[in-house]
């Protein structure tokens, strides 16, 4: 072993444990707010990584899943709409069929002509080839933004109407495992299982520092990762937001009797974690330049165990055992191998639940009722 | 048997055994996302044992042993936690798993490990009926009714006199062993084994099986294994025969989509106490000696 490699790992272990942080603060929103382990992040870090890659490749039929995913979330606010409404019952059922039936026309027009190949043609030549990124970070944050309420509304609103407290269930968490299933399936039927390449669209900006070699994109995205949590812990402690969300995470059921407007801001948990995840995928993409269609079970996971060390629901928490886990799966793979890295990280999250189960700065309340 | 039929027979008998492993646990209130950690023993120990010159017939029991042993002894840690944090013990004790025997190199650590004798499906299938029968004479034990007591409330059941730990770590280690005999068997029927196969997303889809099929009776695992076995092979074969090959790339997203749908209309699973009991008594008895509908786990 090279000991002169050691202060360049432990900043290859920081750069990637920017990556691990914003999964993990997604995933510890989620469970601290509605307590279920939400499994469509992984899914959503995965699906905004590719439609980056696709976007940097030219591949234009990522539009058409940004437009499906526009098109459900429009029916289901229709749908939502319809239900309010003070209209007879006979009404309201010819309305939904005919919703799910304009749904499907609209689908089945998307899926037939795919005009997603022409629309970004269009697109490409309006912001130029250098600008390509941009349009990339669009992509992905439209279409994970739009996907996250509909998986609000099928992990926890439906559910809530219809059972009472459904944090207390099974289901958020088969529905969410649900949502993964179909991503994932969606990336593979469209693109393949396979590794998909580009080139990082800023080049091997670097710098020396003394032995240890800086890239350039990946100390930004460090940076912006921890800027992005830190401004959002901020919010959390600051604004009404904040104080609105943390009241929801305390008490779900007196939340609402003390004025807070639950189905308004649950939605806004959703779309923020999933904004955090497609964050985190963005700069997967452009600093490793590699992604498949597994990297949510590969990579994202891993972040569980970060969220875990930190102690779940807790933002700094999360941020910490990140950093430790990049650290502790870059210094494995760099003193034993790459095989070894699962054991050191899953054996210190096994180790750490059956030790200490509210992790190094947890709360105890989180995720102790049956579910 | 056509060869077609025979390995989707095959593939429905083992996911059936998987799926009774994570019932066991489930049916019991815990959600035990470590298949793959448990099938992964199973099958390595048992092609071990017999490359040790050991027969297949005493390899597969003693595979099974060792896995309850392994089960038995991380129960008492890992039944500690609940909830989210049982979820993740047991997701991270799968992948430690992994991780493990993708080192070993007597294992073929990531080259895979050849089996050497062949069970065929005139082994896997009686194996399957026999499992079948089993779980259902233990739902219907002392132990399976503490069982379903725990799953429906454990404070009550504590308060009743069960002993909720016993029948805990009873539910893990019986559900290790049968995911166990499932992996010796995947082992010796396809002679082949590597750790990619068990992954994370065996895990999900053998808990969602169990959670869909229903987790309330017997019946659950049974359906909701051959349902989502069947269903995407059967849309496969429709896409063939049609000749519309979209249907067998989306099967799985339809397969996704099912799920969703069904956690918001049929949560308890396909199979509930209610219907069974209802189906048992189709003259007469109906809702007065029904149970009162539970929720899900």
């Amino acid at each position: 072993m090279d000991l002169s490699q050691l202060p360049q790992q432990i900043v290859n272990g920081l750069m990637l444990g920017g990556v691990y942080v914003m999964v993990a603060v997604a995933f510890t929103l989620i469970i601290g707010m509605l307590n279920f382990l939400n499994f469509t992040v992984p899914a959503l870090f995965m699906l905004a990584a590719v439609l980056m890659w696709a976007i940097l490749e030219g591949h234009g039929i990522a539009l058409d899943l940004t437009a499906i995913a526009v098109l459900l979330v429009l029916a289901m606010m229709v749908a939502d709409r319809l239900q309010q409404a003070r209209l007879p019952a006979s009404v309201k059922t010819v309305g939904a069929l005919g919703l799910v039936a304009g749904a499907c026309v609209f689908l089945w027009l998307i899926l037939s002509f795919k005009p997603g190949p022409a629309v970004f043609a269009w697109l490409d030549g309006a912001v130029g080839a250098s600008g390509r990124w941009l349009l990339g970070i669009v992509v992905a944050f439209a279409t994970v933004a739009v996907l996250s309420l509909l998986i609000e509304r099928f992990t926890y609103r439906y559910m809530k109407a219809k059972y009472g407290d459904a944090t207390e269930h099974a289901l958020p968490l088969v529905s969410s495992l649900g949502f993964l299933i179909v991503i994932e399936h969606t990336v593979i039927s469209t693109w393949g299982s396979d590794s998909l390449t580009t080139e990082s669209p800023f080049g091997n900006a670097s710098f020396e520092l003394g032995p240890v070699l800086f890239s350039v994109p990946q100390l930004l995205s460090l940076i912006l990762s921890l800027a992005i949590v830190f401004g959002l812990s901020v919010m959390l402690k600051t604004t009404k937001l904040g104080r609105a969300l943390r009241s929801i995470a305390e008490r779900p059921d007196t939340a609402p009797l003390m004025g807070v407007e639950v189905s308004r801001i649950v939605p806004v948990v959703y779309v923020i974690a999933g904004l955090l995840c497609a964050t985190a995928g963005i700069l997967f993409t452009i600093n490793y330049t590699t992604v498949d269609a597994y990297i949510g079970d590969t990579v994202a996971t891993v972040a569980i165990a970060g969220m875990v060390l930190g102690g779940l629901g807790n933002v700094w928490g999360a941020i910490v055992g990140a950093m430790l886990i990049g650290m502790v799966e870059v210094m494995s793979i760099y003193m034993v191998g790459a095989t070894f890295k699962k054991i050191p990280i899953w054996g210190l999250l096994l180790l750490i639940l059956i030790v200490r189960p509210t992790g190094l700065f947890g709360h105890t309340a989180i995720g102790k009722g049956k579910f | 048997m056509s060869g077609y039929l025979e390995s989707q027979l095959i593939i429905l008998c083992l996911n059936v055994i998987y799926a009774y492993g994570i019932f066991l646990p489930a049916a019991s209130g815990q959600l035990n996302l470590g298949a793959a950690g448990f099938i992964t023993i199973g099958a390595y120990s048992s092609a071990w044992i017999n490359a040790s010159g050991a027969p297949m017939y005493i390899a597969i029991p003693a595979s099974m042993l060792f896995c309850a042993a392994i089960a038995f002894t991380i129960a008492f840690p890992i039944l500690r936690t609940r909830g989210v944090y049982m979820v993740l013990a047991t997701f991270a004790f799968a992948e430690v798993v992994a991780g493990l025997i993708i080192n070993l190199e007597f294992l073929g650590a990531a080259a895979g490990y050849p089996v050497e004798s062949h069970a065929d499906y005139l082994v896997v299938v009686p194996v399957t009926v026999l499992v079948v029968l089993l779980c259902f004479i233990l739902m219907s034990t002392r132990l399976g009714l503490a069982m379903r007591s725990i799953h429906d409330d454990e404070a009550v059941a504590t308060l009743f006199g069960v002993d909720v730990r016993l029948a805990k770590v009873a539910a893990f280690t019986l559900g290790a062993a049968l995911m166990s005999l499932g992996g010796a068997l995947y082992g010796h029927h396809y002679n082949y084994i590597e750790t990619q196969t068990f992954n994370v997303l065996l895990s999900i889809y053998i808990l969602l099986y169990v959670l869909l099929g229903g987790t309330q009776t017997a019946w659950g695992p049974l359906v909701g294994a051959a349902f989502f076995t069947v269903v995407p092979e059967a849309l496969r074969q429709i896409a063939t025969a049609s000749g519309h090959a979209w249907i067998a790339d989306s099967r799985f997203i339809i397969f996704g989509a099912i799920i969703v749908l069904m956690m918001v209309f049929r949560p308890e699973g396909l199979v509930t106490r209610t219907m069974v009991d209802r189906a048992a008594t189709p003259f007469g008895g109906g809702r007065s000696g029904a149970a009162p509908a539970a929720r899900a786990a």
